[in-house]
């Protein structure tokens, strides 16, 4: 008998399918209380800090002050435009790896015109063009993959991780180009003119930034969710079978749909460069390209999800750096502390599917 | 009494809360004796002889074999028990011989020499007729259910379990079976068919057990009972297993379908010059082995298949005219608004969206419809109600994910949405499949009404009971040609069967 028990597995895993909402927020709470918990232990034990303080730095890190607060905004607002690119072709499960390419074909686009038309054309006709021109140029640099999957079902994951590589290799190319000082950096575009610079909206200078997120966000949703377009894009993302049974036209969805998601994809790298940086480099997308396939993955595809998410990424991020300038930390014990953050809040979601249970010897022998 | 060479007590398995696969189910097995389990799609005939093959453990209750408690945590405790498990989809790898299948993951001293030897001593002990050289994939179904059980024998089973093992098998090949699972009988070896075919349990096992939503429902001996017994076993309550077919007098020809050919992505012709006329009124039956062409000849007719030159589909109806279907495309015959309705095989996977509910799927073929770039949900709202109330489809509202809900609800929700658009054709592939007694005697009685109403049906089955009750006509094909037209009312299930094997074509 003592033999039978040993053998029986130790823990049985169950699928939950009657979690309530209020058991989800509680999971959810719990996780983040131990997290503060569990991090702080490290706080304390490994770099003889107080979790407190350190928590405080945090926070102030990312809304310590008026100025920070809306750059953590302005960040976050990034973060979630790329997320936003990447929904619709994810929702049809055409794994768009691209965005950070995607981003800086944009970027670079933005940048082009920002140097040779800066002083041709009114600032608001020139934005409009970069506008389109980096959505033209984002898209085009997704549509390229999303036409070899239409027509010979290649792997797209692949082809758009390549379409980045050949991206950075351009702007490296472009940098060099029109350096003029030798020093591997284009530097500010336009510094005196400020020509092509977004300029201040209701005295906030990254008023346009958020309008330009929101109003895309929302468009996105009422595309993805009330139109026809949305619609077929739904469905092929189900099953191609189901979509041919209905008289999709598969190819062409997969292409309008990768289309979308790159032009977007190219208006954040418009947005980065005219609204935010004001020059290019092979560092202006910052891996938010990638970033975003999370956001994107964690929200299930819904952008006020994805909202919060960024923000609290970038939060984690702009807390990061302050505690390792604070505390003359460097950046790995800051990184830890948010990798077990993001570790704690990351596991609720498999306590909130699942629930785990010790086998009882007893009960099979009965 | 002897002792039982298996024995189930108490058993209970749930998934999750809500889905109780067994529940107190207690089973023996005796060696010498072939047991059926019986019980509909669902009753949790397979888990609990997945508990037995190591798939899965249980939550309560335990397991004797030849009397001793044992744990079965994994296949190989089951192995080493001397419990074979033949599963309904087949464990073979596909570029591997037969003989390489079966010595797959076995310790050294089964090479090949002493492995060949053993499964030809298998094999002709029972009386297997099997090719050990051959790859798998150029066996047939038959073959490779041949393979997998002499596979278990291989390995020491003395307890052999056979899930679904006619599923897919013809008269001929499932008489054969029998044969050798008698042989083993005879040999002193227990059995467990896992089956929802009543004749194959009445002329098979000496004892069935029946399953009824995870908990027994009662075990009795063969010889004392008879299928109405059975089904009422099975299903909780009396039911009428007649279907009722009429005869109309007013038929029109409403499909012309002429040398239509059909090639694979290889390029072996799937159907092969298949033609043959649908009238209104009439059931087609259409009888085959699985994978012989069925789909790929509805998909080409519902241009969803290329069609090779020479191919030619004429669709007449009074409403619409006279239009030639090849070379025209889905989104053209939706167009046009011909009325061909095309229940599929692969329900969740080709006919419906299983992550949206009624109304989006209802949406599925007339999304287009109405101005602008916006989708209109209040006249598919108004039909998926319909569809609800008029089938009694079991939702908990019109949003709930279709796949969530169970396979007869399914199947319920697509006919629905292809009945409403009154068709003039309707073609339907495996309409029961996997559904309980009672929603496949809906689903015929549904076929049966269109057919009153002037609809020309299609019905591809793989019960021949069935497709003989139901058809008016049965067609037979075999390797995608055409090998017979026959009555349906007087048909009889070996000349379909011989017909379903005779690769050569009609003459």
């Amino acid at each position: 008998m003592e033999h039978r028990h040993q053998k029986a597995p130790l823990f049985h895993v169950r699928k939950k399918d009657d979690t309530t909402f209020v058991q989800a927020v509680l999971i959810r709470a719990v996780f983040i209380i131990l997290a503060l918990l569990v991090s702080a232990l490290f706080i304390f034990f490994v770099t003889k800090l107080d979790p407190v303080s350190v928590y405080m730095s945090m926070f102030k890190g990312a809304f310590g002050t008026a100025r920070r607060t809306w750059i953590t905004i302005r960040d976050a607002c990034l973060l979630l435009m790329i997320s936003v690119a990447l929904s619709p072709a994810f929702r049809m499960r055409f794994w768009n790896c691209g965005a950070e390419g995607q981003v800086l074909i944009g970027g670079l686009t933005t940048a082009a015109f920002m140097i040779y038309m800066g002083n041709k054309i009114p600032t608001a006709a020139l934005l409009t063009l970069m506008l389109v021109v980096s959505a033209a140029a984002g898209g085009i640099w997704a549509l390229l993959p999303a036409v070899f999957k239409a027509k010979y079902d290649t792997n797209e994951t692949l082809f758009t991780l390549m379409m980045n590589y050949l991206a950075i290799q351009l702007v490296e190319f472009f940098v060099d180009f029109w350096d003029k000082k030798q020093s591997h950096s284009v530097g500010i575009i336009n510094m005196t003119s400020q020509k092509g610079w977004f300029p201040a909206l209701f005295g906030q200078q990254y008023a346009i930034n958020i309008l330009l997120v929101v109003i895309i966000t929302v468009g996105v949703y009422i595309y993805m969710n009330y139109s026809k377009h949305g619609y077929e894009g739904t469905v092929v993302g189900e099953s191609v079978a189901t979509a041919r049974y209905a008289g999709i036209n598969v190819p062409s969805v997969i292409r309008r749909n990768v289309l979308i998601s790159g032009a977007i994809a190219g208006i954040a790298g418009f947005v980065e460069v005219a609204g935010i940086s004001h020059t290019i480099s092979k560092q202006t997308a910052g891996g938010r390209g990638f970033t975003a396939i999370i956001v994107c993955w964690l929200a299930k595809f819904n952008p006020f999800i994805m909202a919060v998410i960024s923000l609290f990424l970038v939060f984690l991020d702009k807390g990061a750096a302050q505690i390792a300038s604070d505390f003359g930390l460097n950046e790995f014990a800051s990184d830890i502390i948010t990798g077990i953050l993001l570790f704690f809040i990351l596991s609720a979601e498999f306590f909130i599917n699942y629930s785990i249970s010790r086998s009882e010897p007893g009960k099979e022998a009965h | 009494m002897q002792e039982a060479a298996v024995s189930m007590r108490h058993i209970s398995k749930s998934f999750g809360k809500k889905v109780i696969a067994n529940h107190n189910v207690s089973l023996d097995i005796y060696h010498g004796e072939i047991l059926s389990l019986l019980g509909e799609n669902g009753s949790g005939k397979t888990t609990l002889m997945n508990m037995l093959s190591g798939v899965y453990f249980p939550d309560e209750g335990e397991i004797l074999v030849n009397g001793e408690p044992v744990s079965i945590t994994c296949p190989k405790d089951a192995f080493d028990l001397g419990i074979g498990m033949v599963h309904q989809h087949f464990k073979l790898i596909d570029v591997f011989t037969a003989l390489e299948n079966i010595l797959l993951g076995l310790p050294k001293e089964n090479d090949e020499k002493s492995g060949r030897q053993k499964v030809e001593e298998i094999c002709s002990k029972y009386g297997f007729d099997l090719n050990l050289d051959k790859k798998i994939y150029d066996m047939s179904v038959s073959e490779k259910e041949t393979l997998e059980i002499v596979k278990t024998l291989y390995r020491g089973a003395d307890i052999l379990i056979l899930d679904e093992p006619t599923a897919v098998l013809t008269p001929q090949e499932t008489e054969k079976l029998f044969a050798i699972l008698k042989n083993m009988r005879r040999d002193g070896k227990a059995v467990i068919i896992i089956t929802h075919k009543l004749n194959e349990v009445m002329e098979l096992s000496d004892r069935v057990a029946v399953l009824r939503k995870g908990e027994n429902a009662g075990t009795v001996k063969t010889s004392e009972t008879n299928e109405q017994q059975l089904t009422e076993m099975m299903v909780g309550e009396k039911i009428v297993l007649d279907i009722k077919r009429d005869f109309v007098e007013d038929k029109a020809k409403r499909l012309e379908v002429k040398h239509v050919t059909v090639l694979n992505p290889d390029g072996k012709k799937v159907v092969d010059d298949i033609s043959f006329d649908l009238y209104s009124g009439e059931v087609l039956g259409i009888a085959g082995i699985s994978g012989s062409g069925q789909k790929e000849l509805l998909e080409a007719i519902m241009g969803l298949q290329h069609c090779e030159k020479g191919s030619s589909v004429i669709y007449n109806s009074t409403a619409h005219g006279v239009h030639e279907l090849v070379g025209l495309d889905t989104k053209q015959i939706i167009g046009y608004g011909l009325h061909l309705a095309f229940v599929p095989e692969d329900r969740l996977g080709m006919g419906l969206v299983g992550n949206m509910g009624i109304t989006d799927n209802v949406l599925l073929k007339r999304y287009r419809k109405g101005n602008g770039p916006f989708l209109h949900k209040t006249q598919p709202r108004q039909t998926a109600e319909k569809i609800r109330s008029e089938l009694e489809v079991v939702t908990p509202d019109l949003e709930y994910p279709v796949r969530r809900l169970s396979g007869g609800n399914v199947q319920k929700i697509l006919v629905g949405r292809e009945i409403n658009n009154k068709p003039t054709v309707l073609m339907t592939a495996y309409a029961v499949r996997g559904l309980d007694i009672n929603t496949s005697y809906t689903i015929y009685n549904i076929l049966n009404e269109q057919k009153k109403k002037g609809v020309a049906v299609i019905y591809v089955g793989e019960d021949l009971d069935v497709l003989m009750a139901l058809s008016d006509r049965i067609m037979v094909i075999c390797e995608g040609r055409m090998t017979g037209m026959l009555d349906g009312r007087t048909a009889t299930k070996e000349q379909l069967g011989y017909l379903m094997t005779k690769t050569g074509g009609a003459e």
